[in-house]
């Protein structure tokens, strides 16, 4: 086989793969039903995905506004300009390291959970069964997953940002002395709603969307063996990363104004 | 290709049995008929409908009047025994809670099991699971329920019961049961019809005492559980000893 016939067999299966997971979300994402018990099992994977995520969102924002407040006073303090500490900290997390970090934790936590969920669901034949009684799976177990973490991941996000600012504050005023009147006082002057908060928010919802697609999709389409679910739950952590990382240049390029 | 020109009939309100060797393509059939999987060509017919043509609402309508018997049982796991019966009839119906625990409890008080009504599937055996997974296939009162190997993993005593209990919901409640099995015995004594299928052909149908009678060696061979016979034990494969040769000279390059 030609290397030519090679790679175009290789773009065929991507545009296959790439038409079907398109597919899927068109299918996936009606909740459907009497509102009752839909929103119940809404709030389920809401709890499943963002309240058991919590932990480990806090933990790591706290460590990120941490070592943020370190890095940016070893640059600042060389330009005398420590003062805007608060500020730096602040907009790195609620433009960058807030939406990104949150969607790859997430993406590592609910997400690779949702893959091996979904996955042995199909291996053991409940999703089937679940058809067999005139029950649509799309409707009953992916959407409100996808719902969920579509809003998971914004709050996860604010939450993320939150503590890293407090984390970034407990170095800055208490490891290193910096005036905490100033720390707070640029940090309000500088962030703005509009250009920093709601455009990190906008990345936030992409990124839960992208992350929960990839993750209940790769969980539907594996393989229904024990090495199936391991190579889906693989995938789910691995692209859902790499596109976080891509949309980000993307939409950190159009907010800046670079397209 | 599975099967070669397979023309079955399943009369309503008839228990019909599906038999033959492992491999035979009879899960696929019951699969077929539910619209699980569509045919690369010829029909399915249920209850005068074209299941391989029905869109996605329709086939949906029409699996809520027939219900599948999955071989594993296919319990949700995240659901405790009784709540796995009652899936159908919340998803389904608006009767009232009180209705759906005194249905609930009688379908499982049919297979025996009421007494582990608040177990999870885990932590049952896969007799057990599968006595689960009936009382869910009958809580809608189907008009079709399809048995993708009822029996295994039963004890004799349960074994039994099932097969009573196939037997009996079918006449009460005149109801279409197609049995896909293994066990000859069991299945010949509820079936009012049965087909022997092998190689993806019909290899024998009448009734239950036909088959008995039947001087097809492919049928015979299949009845007495014959280790010799027109159909093989042994899959399709080059000869042992070619293998071995073979394996012995890769070896010593």
């Amino acid at each position: 086989m030609s290397v030519l016939q090679k790679w175009g067999k290789l773009g065929l299966r991507a545009l296959s793969i790439l038409g079907r997971a398109a597919l899927f979300l068109s299918a996936s994402w009606r909740l459907g039903g009497p509102w009752r018990p839909a929103l119940g099992r809404l709030i389920h994977q809401i709890y499943q995905q963002g309240v058991l995520s919590l932990a480990i969102i806090l933990v790591a924002g706290f460590f990120v506004g941490m070592v943020l407040a370190l890095q940016g006073y070893n640059i600042l303090v060389s330009y005398g300009s420590e003062e805007a500490l608060g500020q730096m900290v602040a907009l790195s997390l609620l433009r960058e390291f807030g939406p990104v970090v949150t969607a790859l934790l997430f993406a590592g936590r609910a997400g690779s959970a949702l893959t091996a969920e979904i996955g042995l669901m199909k291996t053991t034949d409940q999703l089937s069964a679940m058809e067999m009684m005139g029950v649509d799976p799309m409707v009953r177990i992916m959407a409100p997953r996808m719902w969920a973490g579509f809003v998971c991941v914004p709050i996860l996000s604010l939450m993320f940002s939150a503590v890293g600012v407090y984390g970034g504050a407990l170095v800055a005023v208490d490891m290193l002395g910096i005036y905490e009147g100033s720390y707070w006082a640029n940090m309000q002057a500088s962030v703005d709603i509009y250009d920093d908060l709601l455009k990190g928010l906008v990345k936030c919802f992409v990124f839960g969307l992208v992350v929960t697609w990839i993750a209940v999709y790769q969980g539907w389409d594996a393989e229904p063996t024990s090495e199936g679910i391991s190579r889906a739950t693989t995938y789910t952590v691995v692209f859902a990363s790499l596109a976080v990382l891509g949309i980000d240049f993307v939409l950190t390029a159009v907010m800046l104004g670079g397209f | 290709m599975i099967y070669h020109e397979l023309n079955l009939d399943i009369p309503a309100g008839k228990v019909t049995g599906i038999l033959g060797p492992s491999g035979t393509g009879k899960t696929t059939l019951l699969r077929l008929i539910g619209g699980q999987i569509r045919p690369d060509k010829g029909s399915v017919t249920v209850a005068g409908l074209d299941v391989p043509s029905l869109d996605r609402g329709a086939l949906f309508m029409l699996r809520k009047r027939m219900s599948l018997l999955f071989q594993t049982g296919a319990l949700f796991t995240d659901l405790n025994v009784f709540e796995n019966v009652a899936f159908p009839l919340r998803e389904h119906t608006h009767i009232p809670e009180h209705m759906i625990r005194d249905l609930v409890l009688l379908r499982l008080e049919s297979v025996g099991l009421r007494g582990i009504a608040e177990d999870m599937p885990q932590s049952l055996s896969g007799g057990m699971a599968r006595r689960v997974a009936l009382a869910r296939s009958m809580a809608l009162d189907p008009e079709m329920i399809m048995y993708d190997e009822p029996f295994t993993g039963q004890d004799p005593i349960s074994m039994g019961v099932l097969v009573k209990l196939i037997r009996s919901l079918n006449d009460a409640l005149g109801m279409t049961s197609v049995l896909v099995s293994h066990d000859v015995n069991e299945t010949l004594s509820i079936a009012d019809q049965v087909y022997v299928l092998s190689a993806g052909k019909v290899l024998e149908s009448g009734s239950p005492e036909a088959i008995k009678r039947s001087t097809n060696p492919a049928v015979k061979q299949f009845l007495f559980g014959e280790p010799d016979g027109p159909v093989p034990f042994h899959v399709p494969a080059e000869s042992l000893a070619k293998s071995l040769l073979h394996s012995g000279l890769d070896q010593s390059r």
